[in-house]
């Protein structure tokens, strides 16, 4: 079944987030149907259109796509995204499973407690500068390739950008002692595809806002 | 470089649990180092072994790898036991995904606070019944095949059964609603390689206990 993926999520980032990215990266255009009441996700509940009751679910080619690592595989898979064999493919796994912890991090902040959030931001700046960022800039350095993995965009160049505009949001120089992810940085974004996606006027998200959260919160009944 | 994979975690099943079954499944044989002490571990970092200083950690094929999901899609890949195409794929991955979101609960469980215990065990058990086991007693009623994807064993059904045996040690009547899931533990635990892998002294580690906890925080915590 052709036509456009259709997105099904909050009108904001969460766990959608990177797969808005990928599929920009990929030059495919996307839908999006927004849950704004706790109604709407009931529906889907009922109409089995949710295998594990959770979202984010993608409609793709004829299939209904949940959990995010699912549809971010088959998305980088099916537009040469995920390496030219098996062990491009361990790389970058490797290399997406260390900027999706790190963004993990960064999707739970905005629900939590305001008493343990400025902690929780030096936890996170702590971990992107202690630990992940400086595994990505001696990945750059060792190999002195513009891409991570094998000469070519992937999937894992896709992620970290996405990663380090997050963390940067946070902290805007964050990058400081990092000029491989520098460079990087600007290399990833004058990419068309991706350009056009962190202008204004693309399906990209902002940061999550209390409205957001209280949205999330109703729906979810969390 | 050829030679057995070498694992390299504590002495339980934790994170690298899953990767003994597919290991096993794959009737690939495997060496494992036990970590013990906080030295040895940070001895590991010092190396440049764990590109985020975590733990699982496999070498195989020349390859240092870490990230658990990255390591099972790898030998998933190598081994045939991710599907023939993208889109047995997808599904594996989905089955994949949400069983793993049930075992984490339960690889979490031993360290979580005293007080939490009983409710993180009743949520074990609401997921399991509600949530998971549901989908892959309709997944396997409605194509009325042995395995869970494509009419042949996969890493789907080898973390299922792993999942099945887990929570079966919380709760021995679990699959008393799902005749499937019962027809399914049977075949998959009558299998040459999955029997002998459930017999006394094969790799499999046995359900963490107190000793194994303060081993865990013993190594990562400062």
């Amino acid at each position: 079944m052709a036509g456009k993926p259709k997105l099904y999520y909050f009108d904001g980032r969460g766990k959608m987030e990177s797969i808005r990215w990928l599929l920009s990266a990929a030059g495919v255009e996307f839908e999006e149907q927004f849950l704004t009441t706790r109604e709407q996700y009931e529906k889907l509940l009922q109409d089995g259109s949710l295998m594990f009751q959770q979202v984010p679910m993608v409609e793709i080619d004829g299939m209904k796509m949940v959990q995010t690592r699912a549809i971010l595989n088959y998305i980088a898979a099916k537009h040469n995204l995920y390496g030219k064999d098996l062990k491009e493919r361990a790389l970058i796994d490797m290399y997406v499973g260390g900027t999706d912890d790190l963004m993990t991090f960064i999707i739970k902040f905005p629900f939590l407690p305001a008493e343990d959030k400025e902690k929780e931001l030096a936890h996170i700046i702590q971990k992107a500068t202690g630990r992940y960022f400086p595994a990505y800039e001696k990945v750059l350095k060792d190999h002195g390739q513009d891409f991570l993995v094998g000469n070519c965009l992937s999937w894992a160049d896709v992620h970290l950008l996405e990663a380090i505009l997050m963390v940067e949001e946070k902290k805007s120089d964050v990058l400081s002692a990092f000029p491989r992810l520098q460079a990087f940085k600007a290399n990833i974004s004058s990419i068309p595809a991706i350009k056009k996606f962190v202008e204004p006027g693309s399906q990209r998200k902002p940061v999550p806002d209390d409205k957001y959260v209280e949205t999330v919160r109703k729906v979810l009944r969390l | 470089m050829s030679g057995k994979p070498k694992l390299i975690y504590f002495n339980g099943r934790g994170r690298m649990e899953p990767i003994r079954w597919l290991l096993a499944a794959a009737g690939v044989e495997f060496e494992e180092t036990f970590l013990d002490t906080r030295e040895q571990y940070l001895k590991l970092i010092k190396d440049g072994s764990l590109m985020f200083h975590q733990l699982p950690l496999v070498e195989i094929d020349g390859m240092k790898m870490v990230q658990t999901r990255a390591i099972l899609s790898y030998i998933a890949g190598k081994y045939n036991l991710y599907g023939k195409d993208l889109k047995e794929r997808a599904f594996i991955d989905m089955y994949v995904e949400g069983i793993t979101d049930l075992t984490n609960m339960i690889m979490m469980f031993p360290f979580s606070p005293p007080e939490a215990k009983e409710k993180n065990l009743a949520l074990i058990m609401e997921r399991a019944t509600h949530r998971y086991f549901p989908v892959f007693e309709k997944a396997l009623k409605q194509h009325g095949q042995d395995f869970l994807v494509g009419n042949k064993l996969s890493w789907a059904d080898v973390q299922l059964i792993e999942a099945i045996l887990a929570v079966e040690e919380k709760f021995p009547a679990v699959l008393s609603g799902f005749p499937q899931l019962q027809a399914f533990k049977t075949r998959m635990s009558n299998m040459p390689v999955i029997k002998k892998f459930l017999q006394p002294s094969s790799p499999r580690k046995p359900p963490p206990d107190d000793r194994y906890v303060a081993t865990v925080l013993k190594v990562l915590t400062e």
